[in-house]
């Protein structure tokens, strides 16, 4: 079996997302790689939440639009996602909520309630009773169930174990999924994995005010703080942690800020300290729906430009845009790495569906990803913050070192960071800040900044989450596909040879103006074709598909 | 040491008559004798914001940030947090850290951090030549509020007040000994210190006359006494008329500390590798 699609569908509260990792999981260990798009409103309680989990033997990084199973809490789900349905699917359904009416497909109705309120269960535990029956329905063994179950669930274990046993017996066999003869891999969101990255290239503190769809690798960073000893603050606004970060940097510990585009904001005259100032600083950028609040739970990618742009005055900086979990895991670490190598500002760009997506993670095919040595002062002479150097990059001291000083300034200043207004200062440690950006363009040339997959004349041309769906897209129409991960410095001769022998470039974006294509314009890459979706949810593999079809056609 | 030994080959362009040299100069020579009080000057980290005050870094060979306008607080907070051996004093205008930065400098006393924050309170915003600040009398007239500002004064001594800082103090630019007192006293503290200095800007409001007809040392106040504090911060409001100025210390308590009480998980050696695996397999 190449694919199988699960939705399982309710109202906030219902633990939907949870629900949804379960099913994943249980995939997982049957061999089957996973990914899981999550649906939810910016809400708490009530509302339509939804998991979309696919399962394929390839490797995967998009959901398709119709379902094998659909499962139905409540009667909302069943008439939103009727449309899903093939004449193969099978609904499963509460049967004390849900009026098993409008599909012609065969079913199983599960008497959830009536088996709660006999054990005694709590609501939360309807979401253990039905996936029970999910399991029956599509041939996972118990066993395989309770594995998961014993692992996952914290509280009322034995209770829960019971439900789902009741939901299980309670429905009938509809297929039996095979068992692949693959190793079973974890599941983890784009964030989880940016955290795990950066934490494995030396990460010190991390900084953040919540903002969806940010607000996990906080939660993930403070839970896992004490293992890690990590430093975690969560201060006021978002000004406190751009400057936080660059506190902690003078000081010497490497740290991280995550935000959304209206965090940001706040942060764009922190960002331009850290480029004056040459303060090392990752920051993580989740694009959701804009402008301003927008779609707060929707994805986009809407801030290349703004990103690329942000701060007053020139400085170089690091932008990279990874297109899934293991992409966000090796390259976090790697922006972490050249905050600190170039004292440079570094960007993930990420967006809501790479963030709070699920991904299987294969950690040996993420790269070999390490914490790398930056240059440190070496204790002769008089220590010189802003020293020139041949790459423009001066060696790093932190206090206290006696019988030296360390001054950092925002102003324009002297390589010892006192202020000046001179001319010739002024220009030459603006060259050196630029120089600093040719050295870390020349160390990015022993990197993957730009990916190619597939032969044609026609390429995709992409960055972030959409790369799951173009690489999919890609190898089934027979194109190219070729994204762009690092999008300042431009990898320009990198993608020229991704380029060389197209004849077409369509460029594949989640925004409306196409930004990367606006970008690649600037240093000359045309693109004949834009295919563009702007209403905040992702592109399902049927969405490109129809797209490409009249494109090409 | 010899204050003299602190300073650096930066030009000083403050205007003649400036009350800043007075904090400078009061500065440098609490400073240079904690060197020798178990207070050693490479453990010492100023943070200033931008406007005449922030200056002062350029002035003083000591390891500084010199950070932008209303952000002293957060950069000085990651600095202590990073390492807590450091002694971290602040330097703001009453611009900078009332109006841009209020909401750092309201968290910095709610948390009780071990800093000191010394306000060049000059009460007009002096290097963009002269607008009313939050702690200008009403009826000021700047280039802002040509017709005389409208809104009454805040009184930033009753807000560190109630916001939690542990060390309050004003003191004034004539009268170094009250001054270098109060500053000694603050940065010794342990929490947040904030000293409220009436620095005159000669140029733009110059207020010697008045300042040096109504200021007064408070003696013999409890300033263990929250409510007492409350009463003396009070009796003077910044306005322009002829109520009496209190200078001195108004209040200090020992209180727990952000950074004594901060999860400061220890860097210690952490097996990293073994405990992502350890991650992962949760994550199967």
């Amino acid at each position: 079996m190449d694919n199988f699609s699960t939705l399982i569908g309710g109202i906030a509260g219902d633990g939907i997302n949870e629900a949804g990792v379960t099913v994943g999981r249980l995939f997982s260990r049957l061999g089957y790689h996973i990914y899981m798009y999550y649906d939810y409103p910016s809400l708490i309680r009530g509302g339509h939440n939804f998991s979309l989990v696919r399962a394929s033997s390839h490797k995967i990084g998009t959901h398709m639009d119709q379902v094998d199973v659909l499962i139905a809490l409540n009667q909302e789900t069943l008439e939103k996602h009727l449309g899903r349905l093939k004449d193969s699917s099978f609904v499963i359904y509460d049967m004390d909520k849900v009026k098993a009416e409008g599909f012609k497909q065969k079913g199983c109705g599960l008497p959830v309630s009536g088996i709660l309120k006999e054990e005694g269960a709590l609501p939360i535990m309807r979401n253990t009773c039905i996936l029970g029956g999910f399991c029956r329905v599509v041939g996972i063994e118990w066993a395989v169930l309770e594995d998961v179950l014993r692992k996952h669930i914290p509280k009322k274990l034995e209770q829960n174990l019971q439900v789902a046993r009741r939901g299980y017996d309670s429905a009938v066999e509809f297929c039996r999924v095979e068992k692949l003869d693959m190793p079973t891999l974890p599941i983890m969101t784009g964030n989880q994995a940016i955290g795990l990255g950066l934490i494995k290239a030396g990460l010190g503190a991390y900084v953040a005010y919540p903002m969806t769809p940010s607000s996990s690798l906080l939660d993930f960073m403070a839970r896992f703080a004490p293992d890690f000893g990590l430093k975690v603050v969560h201060p006021e606004n978002e000004i406190a942690v751009m400057l936080m970060a660059q506190g902690f940097a003078y000081a010497g510990i490497k740290a991280a800020v995550g935000t959304s585009g209206g965090g940001f904001c706040l942060m764009t005259e922190g960002l331009s300290l850290a480029g004056m100032a040459e303060m090392p600083v990752v920051i993580i950028m989740g694009q959701r729906t804009g402008p301003s609040t927008g779609l707060p739970t929707y994805t986009a990618q809407g801030d290349l430009h703004f990103i690329l742009n942000a701060g007053q005055g020139e400085f170089p900086r690091f932008v990279v845009s990874p297109g899934d979990a293991e992409e966000a895991y090796y390259w976090s670490g790697v922006a972490l790495n050249m905050a600190w190598k170039f004292q440079v500002p570094a960007f993930i760009l990420s967006d809501k569906t790479v963030s709070e997506g699920q991904y299987s993670f294969d950690l040996a095919a993420a790269g070999d990803l390490r914490e790398e040595a930056y240059p440190l002062w070496k204790g002769q002479g008089r220590y010189h913050r802003y020293q020139y150097t041949e790459t423009g990059v001066s060696p790093l001291a932190f206090p206290p070192q006696k019988g030296q000083v360390i001054k950092v300034d925002s102003y324009a200043h002297d390589e010892y960071g006192i202020t000046t207004e001179e001319p010739k200062i002024t220009k030459d440690m603006n060259d050196k800040r630029l120089l600093k950006g040719g050295s870390l363009a020349k160390d990015l040339e022993g990197y993957e900044t730009v990916k190619v997959a597939g032969e044609g004349k026609t390429a995709l041309l992409f960055w972030g989450s959409n790369k799951g769906v173009c690489l999919e897209a890609a190898e089934k129409l027979r194109l190219r596909a070729v994204q762009v991960l690092v999008l300042s410095p431009f990898p320009e001769e990198k993608l020229k040879e991704a380029l060389a022998g197209i004849e077409r470039v369509i460029a594949v974006e989640c925004n409306s103006t196409a930004q990367l294509a606006r970008l690649a314009g600037c240093y000359g890459f045309k693109t004949q074709d834009r295919i563009l979706k702007y209403d905040g949810r992702p592109f399902s593999l049927n969405d490109l598909e129809a797209e490409l079809g009249k494109v090409l056609a | 040491m010899n204050p003299k030994d602190l300073t650096t080959y930066a030009k000083n362009t403050w205007c003649p008559g400036c009350g800043n040299f007075s904090i400078l100069s009061a500065l440098r020579t609490v400073l240079a004798q904690l060197d020798g009080e178990g207070v050693p000057i490479e453990n010492v980290v100023l943070v200033s914001g931008i406007g005449c005050h922030a200056k002062i870094v350029d002035y003083l060979n000591i390891n500084s940030f010199y950070s932008i306008h209303g952000r002293t607080m957060p950069v000085a907070t990651a600095i202590k947090l990073a390492n807590p051996d450091l002694k971290v004093i602040c330097f703001s205008g009453d611009g900078d850290s009332l109006a841009e930065g209020l909401d750092h400098l309201v968290f910095a006393a709610k948390r009780n951090i071990d800093l000191t924050m010394i306000l060049h309170d000059n009460r007009v915003y002096g290097l963009t030549t002269g607008q009313y600040t939050p702690t200008s009398p009403q009826g000021f007239r700047g280039k802002s509020t040509p017709l005389g500002s409208v809104e009454l004064p805040m009184n930033p001594l009753e807000l560190m007040l109630v916001s939690g800082a542990t060390y309050i103090a004003r003191g004034y630019t004539h009268g170094l000994d009250l001054l270098q007192r109060l500053l000694r006293e603050a940065i010794l503290h342990r929490g947040f210190s904030f000293v409220d200095v009436l620095q005159v800007c000669v140029s733009y409001f110059n207020m010697y006359e008045t300042y040096n007809k109504r200021t007064y040392e408070v003696k013999g106040n409890d300033t263990g006494s929250f409510e007492q504090a409350m009463k003396i911060i009070r009796s003077w409001n910044y306005d322009g008329g002829e109520t009496p100025i209190p200078l001195g210390k108004f209040y200090q308590a020992d209180l727990p500390c952000f950074d004594q009480v901060f999860p400061g998980y220890e860097r210690k050696a952490v097996d990293r590798d073994a405990k992502m695996n350890e991650i992962l397999e949760n994550f199967i």
